[in-house]
């Protein structure tokens, strides 16, 4: 068997499981099942990205949405108490607003690859193997911290900005909480807490029986 | 065309064995080794009654618990429920694909090797969740909950460490990484000592990440039982049984190939033949830090939630980040050399 023909396969069958999967995600009745659906959609996506030898993109991907973003979102979805007779009642009323959505939505995709294919740029060879690097990895580090350090530099920063953002909405001081200080009780002496009293051993004179209690 | 299948694919499953075999016989040994260990801590005798020292303990407990009925709780959802022990196996077992054993001894010598660890190790907690959920009991969600937070949290202070190392050795390729370590001076050419801060933190991330004591909440025996896997008997058990101790010996494994060396010998090469290399050397750091897993439990007391939080994110994270710049300075004045050459 060629390798080409070994990738094409396997390109076709991690394609069908991503499809698949990602239908799944918004058929399935069950929020929870419908999550792992959703995480499986990353996972063979991200084989997808192996297959296209960038297997940096796809090792982040399953590291960053898989191992972190997923189980953050499967931990709210496990804790929420849904009615699905509930969800499902307003479907005839927004199911001209969703087509709408969809379909101007895949009107955009297939200009977007029109424009793409009238331009019709061909693949450059590896810009790793270009650049004179052994692998993507290297070239991606050399990339994003000489040429792109900028523009790496930003997003990491907007980020951080998020992050502070998220903590400024969702904190909340409460006057009635009552809080622990760590390192205060890290400090804690055992002396002050536990009096340790040392005892000789004794025995006792004479052993006791226990008295037999009579009827 | 049988040559090509015979290489393609007979060899590799034959070496996959070679890997997987001897990690669930060492995970047998392990757990009577572990059993024997508390109990000379105790000052107790530890299993001694099956096979000569009780040394057919473990395959005595295996059999046990293959023959057991794998019972399923009401209401429970039937496919994830068996589903869970499986998924938390997998990446266990499949993360061992990129550790060397030797300079040539490697299953897969992949260019992301520590990148893919990390994707195979943050994984394992699927297992944990669904199992938690699945089983429709509150202990078991309870386990769920707890071990996915603190999976989470630990996961960054280890990235960062690994990053460190990354910095130092200018490879994410794991054989690369130990040669980086490579040097005259044997022990000391090993990346603990310029990233010491960040060793001890990665091994104590390692001991949280695998849910083991004194970060065991996810099970806490005295507080909701057994955690997540409370509603499971017999083969289901043993297969969660399984990845927690595989998962233990993997992080024993890795941190003798980050920070001391792999299969790198301590002594200096000049000393002839104790200053070599072989996979033997691997085995023994391999095995000590798995001794300190055992160790740790039988001294620890559980850590509070809260403080498992507080160790993990206003801790270990600042040092790790802070180690990061100074990996990054020791790299770019050359204080640390690396790879003499192995």
């Amino acid at each position: 068997m060629n390798p080409q023909l070994l990738q094409l396969i396997c390109f076709y069958a991690f394609g069908f499981v991503t499809v698949a999967a990602a239908l799944s995600v918004i058929t399935l009745k069950n929020t929870v099942h419908a999550v792992l659906a959703l995480v499986l959609t990353f996972f063979s996506a991200a084989c997808l990205w192996l297959l296209l030898e960038a297997e940096f993109l796809a090792l982040a991907l399953i590291v960053v949405y898989v191992g972190a973003v997923m189980v953050l979102f499967l931990f709210v979805v496990m804790m929420l108490d849904i009615d699905q007779e509930k969800m499902r009642e307003g479907f005839v009323k927004f199911l001209p607003v969703g087509l709408i959505v969809a379909v101007v939505m895949l009107v955009e995709m297939l200009g977007l690859i029109g424009v793409r294919a009238m331009h019709a740029q061909v693949m450059g060879a590896n810009p790793a193997i270009a650049a004179g690097m052994s692998n993507n990895i290297e070239w991606l580090g050399h990339a994003l911290y000489t040429k792109f350090l900028l523009p790496f530099e930003i997003a990491a920063l907007i980020l951080t900005v998020g992050i502070v953002a998220a903590v400024a909405l969702t904190l909340r001081e409460r006057a009635d909480a009552r809080h622990e200080s760590a390192s205060q009780q890290v400090k804690v002496n055992p002396r002050d807490r536990v009096r340790i009293v040392k005892m000789a051993a004794v025995r006792p004179d004479e052993p006791t029986v226990p008295q037999e209690s009579q009827p | 065309m049988a040559d090509q299948f015979i290489n393609q694919l007979v060899w590799p499953i034959i070496y996959i064995l070679c890997i997987v075999l001897p990690l669930v016989i060492a995970v047998a040994m392990f757990v009577y080794w572990e059993r024997k260990v508390l109990g000379w801590m105790h000052v107790r005798m530890g299993p001694n009654k099956v096979g000569p020292f009780g040394l057919l303990q473990a395959f005595a407990d295996v059999t046990k618990l293959l023959i057991k009925e794998v019972i399923l709780p009401t209401k429970a959802n039937r496919f994830l429920y068996y589903m869970a022990p499986m998924i938390a196996l997998v990446p266990a077992l499949a993360a061992w694909a990129v550790i060397p054993f030797s300079g040539k001894m490697v299953l897969s010598n992949a260019n992301a090797g520590v990148l893919y660890l990390l994707a195979m190790t943050s994984m394992g907690v699927y297992g944990i969740i669904i199992a938690g959920w699945a089983s429709n009991s509150r202990y078991a969600l309870l386990g769920a909950m707890r071990s996915a937070a603190q999976v989470i949290s630990y996961e960054l202070a280890m990235g960062l460490c690994l990053v460190c190392v990354l910095v130092l050795a200018g490879s994410l390729n794991l054989t690369e990484i130990v040669n980086a370590q490579a040097g005259r001076k044997g022990i000391f050419d090993w990346f603990w000592l310029p990233l010491l801060p960040v060793f001890v933190v990665y091994f104590i991330s390692g001991v949280a990440e695998t849910n083991r004591a004194p970060f065991d909440v996810a099970e806490g025996e005295s507080e909701i039982v057994a955690g997540f896997h409370v509603e499971y008997s017999g083969s289901a058990f043993a297969l969660f049984f399984l990845a927690e101790y595989a998962n233990m010996i993997l992080v024993s494994f890795l941190a003798a190939i980050l920070f001391m060396g792999g299969w790198l010998s301590p002594f200096p090469p000049s000393w002839g033949f104790i200053g070599h290399g072989g996979f033997i050397w691997l085995f023994i750091k391999a095995f000590l830090f798995s001794f300190m897993f055992l160790w740790f439990r039988a001294t620890f007391p559980r850590y509070r939630y809260d403080q498992i939080m507080r160790l993990g994110w206003k801790v270990f994270i600042p040092i790790a980040i802070a180690w990061v710049f100074v990996a990054g300075c020791l790299k770019y004045w050359g204080i640390v050399s690396i790879g003499v050459g192995a």
